[in-house]
């Protein structure tokens, strides 16, 4: 046998995982549903943005940041299937992505776009 | 585009490429919010005009409106949504290629072909739509080089709709294969790969959405 | 069933079917991964002595006051593509150079994921790594520094076509960085032999792995800073004019975002290097594997939280200053962590003091004094002092002289029986070693003391009475004597490739999996994947390791005859990588250049992606 070299040594395992990866993924009627969910989304943020109370009230920054972001993991979630992938990927796209929040912050805060918003 | 290498061993399972283009979507995270966090610094630290939310008259006495249009790119925006619903669908189409289809509806959800081009047609759309807004702020008298705000702007848009452009390139390379031979489960992994590119340059565009256009 | 002929798969492709050619084209069109690692090791020593005779000619400069052997400006450009060389083109490389080489070695891995990307890499870093370098013999060189600060490099302020050259040369070596860290990061998670677990890697595996990490996530962020300088000269945009309001940090900002994990990306291997030899020489296991893993880990992760320390003396204000300072004093912990632990390793070794390790024990200490200046300006209040001295160019020599070099030279001896079979001569070895150590140290030294007496860097020259004359004069003494003992490493590299004593496949009794093949290594790597079971397969393996083992040193059998499974050589890569250079090339010629490149590209692209990797397996 050891003459077969690409014989799979332990193909078990992995090929194990690879196929819960591989079906579990939602069925039409949950991308349509996703689809609508984020059409809502959007159409409430560009509601709010016409509403001059809305936008003249304090809620207005963190409320559009929150629904920008349930979209954005929404999409991240169900249509790049991350919920239901390998944790690999999960690690590879959270790690990178806090990283940059975390860069976009600090940014912020050293060139003052963001100390105005503390204090009053 | 090769087919798979199946045989050879990997430690996870997984296949390469799909780790590498995770690899390749977290980097481009960093390279978005650099294009972003150069956009927010340098918000309304323009010197002139015109700006993206307010009035602007110049020492000449010209006026000239809050440039961003909002109800266009809240269509542009829409679309890009939508064109992520299409490659689900499409990449669940070519996944389940080899299973019976009876009705109508599944032999239209089943078809792989309509939903690639529909995506690359909603991402044409969205091309556009960016084409359409760039040519109308430079006869408003918007260009890249007028101001802080022109220069971060379009090359922010600029850069997501160059990765748009790429994706649908992408999109018209896979519906070529599959006129020529057709898509098949042996493909899902080629097609995935896309669609993640693809979804992910929809990700980018709902944070620009906000931080450019709906946040004043 | 092993010997049974099996007929000959593939024979329609014998005249591209993978195997061991020589000639110029079995190079250019190689997709394996230790011919691109031994390319990327040929070039990167080339760069390493280019930019070593720029050094020497600004020491020549500077060896007393007032000289008037270079002009000002081109003392700039000296100064600058020594920086940008030593960097870019040479450290990095270098340390592709192992990784190539060495990651599916010592992971039990036949290629890297992705070979002909690989190659892609290789062509993209020569053809940048040329186009930089060549405007130097013009005097056209780049010459606002290797950091290139905006507004200074705007075409306001640097209207020539230099800083043009240093803007497009760093976005191609970007390309080349990004591709390969994709590469590899996919090659550490993917293509572990079996039984390879994460905490059973070479440490070497481990930190080249973080520094890929850190390349996939600084590298963009300059690219961005790189586009909005490129757009502003070239398309008059406003991300660096002042007059426009923009704001003279962002550049800064964006860059040394970038430039500090930069300097990991440059140390961390040498660290990596070092953990391979160390143990070798000492003949015991690395000391505190785990914790050397988390801390490289941690080094990584910190250095994403610091790099405003480069910007102490711009006036960011209290706040910002102790938020950088204290985080900056931080990633001191987990690198004396790494400093104890190779101590320890050698504690109660029976050391042989080969030259690797030497250059090994070198780093720990030259490391450590670069580390501890390091640590001064980290406070602000020390930085305002000692920031643009000279005693800030000693700090980061020390540190990249003393460390990552001194750790290159360290694995270059070590694994120099590996890449030709051949052992470099010893003797030669510690007189290389002792002259470099030394000269280093004369070198460098003295540059402290000229720093803290106010000496400033990037001048170009200086008047007598400052009391900097004689350090300057030690500096560049030290300096020749770097040229007198890196030409005799040249000359024990050449001798020994040709009449070296041949090795063996371990001559070192080293424990990690590299050595568990002959020297150099067939194409296939391992004739069957090995089964690891511990962090030293040779030294604690088990029967089933050791008979592994006995399989992979049969020599002298082709792939062929192994049917084993090989990459197509493809010249494809090379030629996309020359299309992207060539389109780059148009931004400063006749834009016509760039449609010829962009459409060679996208055909050559095509034709490379839709082309098999391998011969089809039955
Ligand atoms: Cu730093």
């Amino acid at each position: 046998m050891a003459e077969n070299p690409h014989s799979d040594p332990s193909a078990t395992e992995p090929k194990a995982d690879e196929h819960i990866a591989q079906h579990h993924h939602p069925d039409w009627k949950t991308y349509v549903k996703v689809g609508a969910v984020l059409t809502a989304i959007t159409i409430w943020e560009v509601w709010a943005y016409y509403i001059p109370s809305v936008v003249a009230s304090r809620i207005f920054v963190p409320m559009l940041l929150t629904l920008s972001a349930v979209k954005f993991a929404t999409v991240v979630m169900f249509y790049m299937h991350l919920k239901y992938d390998h944790r690999l990927f999960r690690v590879l796209f959270t790690g990178p992505l806090l990283i940059a929040a975390l860069t976009l912050i600090s940014l912020l805060f050293l060139f003052g776009q963001l100390v105005a918003r503390f204090g009053r | 585009m090769t087919a798979p290498a199946a045989h050879h061993y990997t430690s996870t399972g997984l296949d390469s490429r799909k780790i590498a283009i995770w690899a390749f979507i977290g980097s481009e995270c960093m390279l978005f919010v650099s294009l972003i966090s150069t956009y927010l610094i340098y918000k309304g630290r323009s010197l002139v005009g015109p700006f993206p939310h307010d009035v602007y008259t110049n020492p000449a006495g010209e006026t000239f409106n809050p440039i961003l249009n909002i109800p266009v790119t809240s269509a542009s925006t829409f679309v890009l949504l939508m064109s992520s619903l299409a490659m689900v669908l499409a990449l669940a189409a070519v996944q389940n290629k080899d299973l019976p289809k009876h009705t109508r509806g599944e032999r239209v959800l089943g078809s792989s072909k309509l939903w690639l081009w529909m995506t690359a047609l909603l991402g044409t759309t969205f091309l556009g739509f960016q084409a359409y807004e760039f040519t109308s702020f430079v006869h408003e008298g918007l260009s890249i080089r007028t101001n802080l705000f022109g220069s971060s702007f379009f090359t922010l848009t600029g850069f997501h709709g160059a990765h748009v452009t790429a994706g649908v390139i992408w999109l018209v390379t896979l519906l070529a294969i599959d006129y020529r031979r057709g898509l098949g489960p042996n493909d899902a992994l080629n097609v995935d790969i896309a669609a993640l590119y693809w979804h992910f340059v929809d990700v980018v565009w709902i944070v620009i959405f906000t931080v450019v256009y709906l946040l004043k | 069933m092993a010997t049974t002929a099996v007929p000959t798969r593939g024979t329609h492709h014998t005249a591209t079917a993978p195997s061991y050619q020589s000639g110029v084209w079995s190079w250019l069109a190689t997709v394996d991964h230790k011919r691109i690692g031994i390319l990327y090791l040929y070039t990167a020593l080339t760069f390493f002595i280019i930019g070593g005779l720029e050094a020497v000619l600004i020491r020549a400069q500077l060896q007393g006051p007032n000289r008037e052997l270079l002009s000002a400006e081109m003392y700039n450009q000296l100064f600058t593509m020594h920086g940008t060389t030593m960097i870019f083109l040479a450290i990095m490389p270098l340390s592709a150079a192992f990784f190539n080489f060495l990651i599916p070695l010592q992971i039990g891995a036949r290629d890297v994921a992705f070979p002909r990307l690989n190659a892609f890499s290789y062509w993209v870093y020569l053809f940048g790594g040329i186009f930089i370098t060549l405007p130097i013999f013009f005097q056209l060189a780049p010459n606002a520094g290797w950091f290139g600060y905006a507004p200074l490099t705007t075409r306001e302020y640097s209207p020539g076509i230099n800083i043009d050259f240093w803007v497009i040369g760093l976005q191609i070596l970007g390309v080349s960085s990004l591709a390969a860290a994709f590469n590899f990061i996919t090659t550490i998670i993917n293509l572990r032999a079996p039984g390879m677990t994460l905490m059973r890697m070479p440490m070497f595996t481990w930190m080249s792995f973080v520094v890929q990490v850190l390349i996939v996530l600084a590298f963009p962020v300059i690219t961005i800073a790189l586009v909005f300088l490129l757009f502003d000269r070239f398309f008059g945009t406003n991300f660096y004019t002042i007059a426009q309001g923009a704001d003279p940090l962002l550049w800064q900002h964006l860059f040394w975002i970038f430039g500090h994990p930069e300097v990991y990306i440059l140390i961390l291997p040498a660290f990596g290097l070092v953990s391979e030899v160390l143990p070798a020489s000492s003949r015991k296991p690395l000391f505190g594997y785990p914790v050397m893993v988390y801390s490289g880990i941690l080094i990584g992760a910190l250095g994403f939280g610091v790099w405003a320390h480069h910007m102490f003396a711009v006036g960011m204000g209290a706040i910002a200053d102790s938020v950088f300072a204290v985080s900056t004093l931080l990633i001191g912990i987990p690198t004396g962590v790494k400093i104890f632990n190779w101590i320890g390793t050698m504690a109660q070794g029976s050391i042989r003091f080969t030259s690797a390790a030497l250059f090994a024990i070198g780093l720990v200490a030259l490391f450590t004094i670069g580390g501890i200046s390091g640590v001064m300006h980290a406070s602000p209040p020390a930085d305002l002092q000692q920031t643009d001295t000279y005693f800030v160019v000693a700090h980061f020599h020390y540190v990249l002289f003393g460390g990552s070099i001194m750790g290159i030279f360290a694995g270059i001896y070590h694994y120099f029986p590996k890449i030709t079979g051949r052992l470099m001569d010893e003797p030669l070895g510690k007189i290389h070693f002792w002259l470099n150590f030394i000269a280093m140290n004369l070198t460098f030294f003295p540059m402290h003391f000229a720093g803290m007496l106010g000496m400033p860097r990037r001048i170009y020259t200086y008047d007598s009475g400052q009391g900097w004359d004689t350090f300057n004069l030690i500096s560049s003494i030290g300096a020749y004597m770097l040229v007198v003992s890196t030409a005799i490493f040249v000359y024990n590299f050449f001798r020994s490739r040709k009449n070296g004593e041949v090795a063996g496949a371990n001559p070192w009794d080293a424990g990690t999996l590299e050595w568990s093949i002959p020297s150099p290594p067939p194409e296939y790597n391992f004739a069957t994947l090995p089964n690891v079971t511990s962090r030293y397969p040779l030294w604690e393996g088990n029967e089933k390791d050791m008979e592994s083992a006995r399989v992979n040193l049969q020599e002298g059998k082709t792939a062929e005859q192994l049917h084993i499974v090989l990459p197509y050589s493809t010249i494809k890569p090379l030629i996309v990588a020359g299309a992207m250079v060539i389109m780059f090339c148009g931004l400063i010629t006749t834009k016509a250049l760039i449609f010829v490149g962009a459409a060679v590209l996208v055909g050559s692209l095509y034709s490379w992606l839709l082309s098999p990797l391998e011969p089809e397996h039955h």
